[in-house]
């Protein structure tokens, strides 16, 4: 009985969601004001989940007969999920009311996308794996869709769901033949058999299969192609929502279940293909988003460039590279929400002010959000003492470690090209006068979670032991 | 009890200076200026102390304070100061204020977020010099490049958007290979050490030990990020861009201190770090060098721009300290330091000269004057001090780095040729050409612009920067031996870092 409370215990992050989702359902039918308490509720109950998993971050444990783990790395995945997904709330207080159209679903839908998040970290078993993925998916090709009247996002949901189905697809059949050749789903079964069943072919294709299904989710190149539209059609709330809670629960989902490939044990077969789609990721993403002039596909291209950084971490295939992923995610998480709220508090109505052109002269309008967003693009193009650096900076050490050191090599030269359109939007802050009237409307809470998102980046970036600390206690 | 944490304590006085800045209203400019002033004299205040409180005699890294900063990869706040950094550190505070003070009434725009970053400029010199952990000098490296950046971009000339970016690009790119090479040797020392290191006094024992061919290419990872810095000919094409459109504060600082983290960090890292490639490399860098010191010159000659010109004859004066620092003997060495020092006050003299005029003129094409001798007179004794400090007239500052890097490099064991020393002694003829030529048509002659004779003579502040200058330009040049016997020790401790490993070699 009192291994039971324990297990129930253990488990509240998913039960304050779960239940959140349901009472939110609730709020929604039967309050006239839900429109304003259901974002405060929903930040409520993430924050409430994500600080329960990260007070009980060494309570390593298994719930639900082995079905999901708790603890250690999931608790922080957990927190990255809620705390970024809680941004992501406050900043959409304003910002939907801007983008046109409220549905009471949206808040819903985030809660049920988390849920979905943290299904995928916590798996034990392919099939919850699944579960999550599917929740998480199917929540995201609403919330692209939110908006039913505007045409670019009826074509984002659209794009993202068949080319995101298309994903699942390979997922579900990288997870038929691994359960053929294992005859199990468990994680443990499968990670305790590697190394004998790494020689069976079926094996491996199915695991390439399963890579290759995430590799969509991460948006690496060559799955690449639906990153800038969806970015583009949905609400930029919400995509900065894919960008960072999306990201992380797909690489969260490789390393639960491939996890031995990690620990450098033994030998990661797949690091060609991770190099490659790495290498790939961060060369073409840096280069197109040169040619963006609407600032969300420029973050989408950057987006697909970072994935290409983090997967340098997987490749190297040493914990040291697991805990670089996880820290990168972390820091990038806070870095991309802060940038995707900065682009939501100067969005007008009518998908006004995206454009580049739109940011010249912002800092003698706006010193604080110009401010703000150099702090943001610096750390993005990895400069120090930003968050951002050290994320590279941890990946690029696991590689080197791994005799990777041509892939780091080819991580820092993109990463120069990468600076030349992240400082294109301080120059346009900073050096450029503005072209166009420009008029922001206030919104106070959003702009408190860019702060916060911004005060985050700075402090991770003076003292990243402490983070690193935690993430490597556990890999 | 304070002293043994001067060196945090001059780090922190112009961060949290410039941090207290951005408290300060946006319109309250003087109280900005004075505010700003009166934090970087405070730093040229501490590192007087550090000075006065460093044992020359006894040499080596002083004042070390190490503190655990990221502990699951054993990388540490760790930081002090030897001969060689001392006296950037010096050149750096004492520099800081003058430019502050030069930029009181050119600087009207935002003036809170110039002295800003000017603040933070200082901060992130400071700590390239002082820093004793590889990662830590990394960050700072970089992070410096951020307020340079805003700086040449926000107030500097017409082009300064495409010479900041250009500025920014170079500098990333060649520091970034670095970073892959500090991680490289970071991981190379945990099969000796047990642990991820990046702590520079570690890392001297073990750099030596490093393969011969790797250690070429490390040594060239280095190496190129340094070179751009310098910048080493063929590598110096952002230089005239960023110092043309920087305004003056930006040049000074750029040219005096910027310029010299690229030398420092030639002799701080490359050389002891990876002898044998050093030592393989000495004579290809000089040559380099020597390019460096005869294009910059002939370039410079032929400039129309007082400021580019000024600009291309530091490429040809860092030439001199980069052959100093390769010809490895003990002049040479201790001529490329107080060569560094010395580039710092005569051009940082030449752009703040250039700087008054173009204040008054709004140009500074060389055609545009002529005949100011007798309107402006004070201006034309001035200019006429940083030239020849700057050409190297014997008793001022230049003569003493350049004959002690000529007599070093022409009794180099390493480089081995008299050759060295006979084309780098033509930079110094040169030098006198493109200088006094400049001299001639910008002072004397006949007065052809009309504007030329409003022109007012140098204010009471600008004088008082000059002179502050002079006055160790000639101190200097008369009495070398007070800064040459800071640097003494230390320069001697690299030479024999790089020259033991060829001996033990050898055998």
């Amino acid at each position: 009985m009192l291994n039971n409370l324990q297990e129930l215990y253990n488990v509240i992050p998913l039960l304050i969601i779960g239940g959140g989702i349901l009472i939110s359902l609730i709020i929604e039918m039967y309050f006239k004001k839900s429109e304003t308490i259901l974002p405060w509720f929903t930040i409520l109950i993430l924050l409430a989940a994500g600080f329960h998993a990260l007070f009980n971050v060494y309570t390593i444990a298994t719930a639900f007969q082995n079905m999901l783990a708790v603890g250690g790395g999931v608790s922080i995945f957990y927190f990255i999920f809620t705390i970024g997904a809680a941004i992501v709330v406050m900043l959409s207080i304003d910002y939907i009311k801007k983008y046109g159209t409220y549905y009471g679903e949206y808040y819903i839908l985030i809660q049920t996308s988390v849920l979905g998040m943290m299904l995928m970290a916590g798996a034990k078993d392919l099939f919850v794996i699944f579960l999550g993925l599917e929740l998480m998916s199917v929540s995201f090709y609403a919330l692209a869709g939110l908006n039913r009247k505007k045409l670019k996002a009826n074509e984002a949901a659209l794009k993202y769901f068949l080319l995101g189905a298309f994903a699942t697809g390979f997922i579900v059949y990288g997870i038929a033949l691994i359960y053929g050749t294992v005859q199990s789903t468990s994680i443990d079964m499968i990670s305790s058999r590697f190394s004998e069943l790494i020689s069976n072919k079926l094996f491996d294709a199915g695991i390439l299969l399963f890579l290759i299904g995430f590799s969509f989710k991460i948006a690496a190149f060559p799955f690449h192609m639906w990153v800038p539209d969806v970015y583009e059609g949905s609400p930029s709330t919400v995509a900065g929502l894919f960008s960072t809670g999306g990201k992380a629960a797909a690489f969260s989902a490789i390393i639960v279940s491939l996890g031995i490939l990690f620990t450098g044990r033994i030998g990661n077969i797949f690091t060609p293909y991770l190099s490659a789609i790495a290498v790939f990721s961060m060369v073409f993403g840096s280069i197109v988003a040169i040619a963006q002039d609407n600032i969300k596909r420029m973050l989408a291209y950057s987006s697909i460039a970072h994935a290409g950084y983090m997967i340098i971490g997987l490749a190297s295939g040493n914990p040291l590279g697991v805990s670089g992923v996880i820290f990168y995610l972390t820091a990038y998480t806070f870095m991309n929400l802060a940038a995707f709220g900065v682009v939501a508090l100067i969005e007008g109505r009518e998908e006004a002010n995206l454009s580049l052109k739109s940011y010249s002269g912002l800092a003698s309008r706006s010193p604080l959000l110009a401010a703000l967003l150099s702090i943001v693009m610096f750390s993005l193009a990895g400069i120090p003492p930003f968050a951002g650096f050290f994320g590279k900076y941890y990946v690029f050490i696991a590689a080197v470690k791994s005799n990777l050191t041509w892939l780091a090599i080819i991580g820092v030269l993109s990463s120069v090209i990468s600076v030349y359109f992240y400082l294109r939007v301080v120059v346009l802050m900073y050096f450029k006068d503005s072209e166009t009237e420009l008029t922001l409307e206030k919104s106070n809470t959003g702009l408190f979670a860019v702060i916060v998102s911004v005060a985050v980046v700075i402090a991770i970036g003076v003292a990243p032991g402490s983070v690193i600390g935690l993430i490597a206690h556990f890999f | 009890m304070l002293y043994n944490y001067l060196i945090s304590f001059l780090l922190a006085v112009p961060l949290v200076g410039a941090l207290l800045i951005l408290l300060i209203k946006k319109d309250k400019d003087d109280l900005v200026r004075y505010f700003g002033l009166f934090i970087s004299v405070a730093a040229f205040v501490v590192s007087l102390i550090i000075y006065f409180g460093y044992d020359a005699a006894r040499g080596g890294f002083q004042l070390n304070e190490k503190y655990m900063w990221i502990s699951n990869l054993h990388i540490s706040y760790s930081v002090g100061i030897d001969g060689i950094s001392l006296l950037l550190v010096l050149l750096t505070t004492f520099l800081t204020p003058l430019t502050l003070l030069s930029s009181w009434k050119s600087i009207t725009k935002n003036v809170k977020g110039f002295t800003f970053f000017m603040l933070l400029l200082e901060v992130g010199m400071l700590g390239v010099f002082v820093s004793l952990d590889l990662f830590l000098f990394y960050i700072f490296w970089e992070a410096m490049l951020i307020p340079m950046y805003f700086i040449i971009g926000i107030w500097g000339g017409p082009r300064r958007v495409y010479a900041s970016v250009k500025f920014f690009l170079f500098t990333m790119f060649g520091s970034l290979l670095m970073l892959v090479a500090i991680i490289w040797i970071g991981v190379y020392a945990s099969g000796t050490l047990g642990h991820f290191s990046s702590d520079l006094i570690e890392l001297y024992g073990i750099g030596p030990t490093i393969q011969y061919n790797i250690q070429l290419w490390m040594f060239l990872a280095f190496a190129l990020s340094f070179a751009i810095k310098v910048p080493i000919f063929p590598l110096h094409t952002w230089l005239p861009d960023a110092h043309v459109e920087a305004p003056t504060a930006g040049s000074v600082i750029l040219a005096g201190v910027l310029l010299k983290m690229g030398t420092y960090g030639l002799l701080r890292f490359c050389l002891p770090l990876f002898p044998q490639a050093a030592l393989y490399f000495a004579p290809y860098i000089s040559v380099l060098a020597i390019i460096g010191i005869i294009y910059g010159a002939l370039v410079a000659m032929v400039q129309k721009d007082m400021k580019k010109l000024v600009a291309y004859s530091s490429v040809a004066h860092l030439g001199f300290v980069v052959l100093g620092i390769f010809a490895l003997t003990q002049e040479s060495m201790q001529g490329a330091v107080i060569q560094m020092v010395n580039h710092g006050l005569s051009t940082g003299a030449l752009f703040l000269l250039v700087g008054v005029v173009y204040d008054r003129m709004h140009t500074r094409l060389i055609a545009e004057y002529g005949g100011i001798a007798k309107i402006v007179p004070v201006f034309a004794v001035f200019l006429m001090i940083a030239s020849l400090s700057s050409i190297g007239l014997p008793g001022l500052n230049g003569f003493v780095g350049e004959f002690l890097i000529l007599l070093g490099t022409f009794k180099s064991p390493v480089l081995d040729s008299w050759w060295y020393a006979g084309f780098a002694a033509s930079g110094v003829i040169f030098a006198a050409v493109y200088l006094l030529w400049m001299y001639q048509r910008v002072v004397f002659g006949e007065v052809k612009n009309p504007k030329v004779n409003e022109l007012k003579d140098m204010n009471k502040r600008e004088v008082f920067i000059l002179s502050a200058i002079f006055v160790f330009v000639i101190w200097i040049g008369v009495y070398p031996s007070t800064f040459l016997k800071v640097s003494e020790s230390s320069t001697q401790k690299v030479i024999e870092q790089v020259l033991n490993i060829q001996n033990n070699g050898a055998k």
